[in-house]
């Protein structure tokens, strides 16, 4: 649920096919930038009702939504 | 008792930097500031300090009206950029003027020209003024760093006023304060103390952009939100919301969380870029002159910017 939300959101973003895109997808080859992440986090912290810290670790869509994973079940 | 916007006027320089122009100084280009940024061009002064600008504004807001110098009671100045720190850009500007109001500055940086019309609302109460100048006046180009593409390409230079009459049309306001220098910060020459041992900061804007877009996104949608609650308003009730022109990306994502139509939204960015203290001011102005504000209609200022100092006001035209 947390990914297909995070593809649906990057797919609004960046006009892309949300079946192109897939858990390996980089945020880079998307053309994604630091502020695109910045109000993807926040749209994501609204959306699941959590704090999210954004860090350069959480380059690919799969380790954003393990991110998001974690911190809606803490 | 507060006080009703009577009269606006603005000044920038005449010369245009376009986005091509910065990709001569820096390493950057047209698609990227405008796809970052939604900036076009800027003005950037070339003879002016910053009290020329604010004078020539506060002129213009003056002939707007049919105010004269001498019907003022106090000058409320706010600036980042004063070619002095004493005299206050406002005590210059009072000099140029040729008034004998008293005259002082008010440092918010971004949100400075709506602390200004706090402190003019709260003098309204103190004091038996009728009248109140303020004036937001910037040359942020004198606090850039040039090489730096991801700061010089935002901000422009520029001066905005308003004349203030005793009256009942500012509402409501909110407004607070985060203090600390982390996101943003523009630190002063450190002088030649022969005994001082800390090094200098590099005496430029400084700022953390991600963590900047989202102080500003939340403070502007919390404090509209605020005092849309507090006035049991709703965004219908709104003609127009004018926030300060900081970045064009804060201002959509904004918009959007707001559930604002885009006609509603005030911006002038693209022309301007940031000028701080002084965008709000001279967005209000624009909307004047394009006759698109009518005598009875709400409208919203909100800012945010350095300090962290962000704030919102209600005001009845």
């Amino acid at each position: 649920m947390v990914q297909e939300k995070i593809i649906a959101m990057l797919a609004e973003a960046t006009d892309t096919d949300a079946a192109e895109i897939t858990a390996d997808t980089k945020f880079a080859d998307l053309g994604i930038d630091s502020l695109d992440m910045t109000e993807m986090a926040m749209d994501l912290e609204d959306e699941f009702g959590i704090t999210l810290e954004m860090s350069p670790e959480l380059s690919t869509v799969g380790k954003l939504t393990e991110a998001v994973e974690k911190l809606v079940e803490a | 008792m507060s006080f009703r916007i009577i009269g606006t006027g603005m000044y920038v320089p005449s010369r245009v930097v376009t986005n091509d122009d910065l990709a001569q100084i820096v390493e950057t280009n047209d698609e990227w500031i405008t796809k970052r940024v939604g900036i076009k061009e800027r003005r950037i002064s070339e003879t002016e300090f910053t009290s020329d600008m604010g004078y020539e504004a506060a002129k213009a807001a003056l002939d707007s009206c049919g105010c004269g110098v001498e019907d003022i009671d106090l000058i409320l100045s706010a600036t980042v950029s004063g070619e002095t720190v004493s005299p206050s850009t406002a005590c210059m500007i009072q000099n140029k003027l040729g008034a004998v109001c008293p005259a002082l500055e008010i440092n918010a940086a971004c949100s400075a020209f709506i602390f200004l019309l706090e402190t003019a609302a709260a003098y309204f109460a103190l004091r038996n003024y009728k009248k109140i100048l303020v004036v937001g006046c910037e040359r942020i180009s004198g606090i850039l760093d040039w090489t730096d593409r991801g700061t010089c390409v935002i901000f422009g230079d520029g001066a905005g006023a308003a004349v203030l009459e005793r009256g009942d049309g500012y509402l409501d306001a909110v407004y607070n304060v985060k203090g600390g220098d982390d996101v943003i910060k523009i630190p002063h020459g450190i002088g030649c103390s022969p005994f001082f041992k800390r090094e200098q900061d590099s005496p430029y804007i400084h700022m953390q952009g991600q963590e900047t877009f989202q102080y500003a996104v939340t403070a502007l949608c919390d404090d509209v939100n605020t005092l849309l609650e507090r006035n049991n308003l709703t965004m219908e009730d709104i003609a127009y919301i004018i926030p300060h022109q900081a970045n064009k990306r804060i201002v959509d994502f904004a918009r959007k969380r707001l559930h604002m139509p885009e006609e509603k939204m005030a911006v002038n960015i693209e022309k301007y870029g940031n000028t701080s203290s002084a965008s709000i001011p001279i967005a209000l102005d624009e909307l004047v002159k394009d006759g698109k504000l009518k005598r009875g209609d709400k409208i919203i200022l909100c800012a945010f910017g350095g300090g962290l100092a962000d704030a919102a006001c209600l005001i009845e035209w």
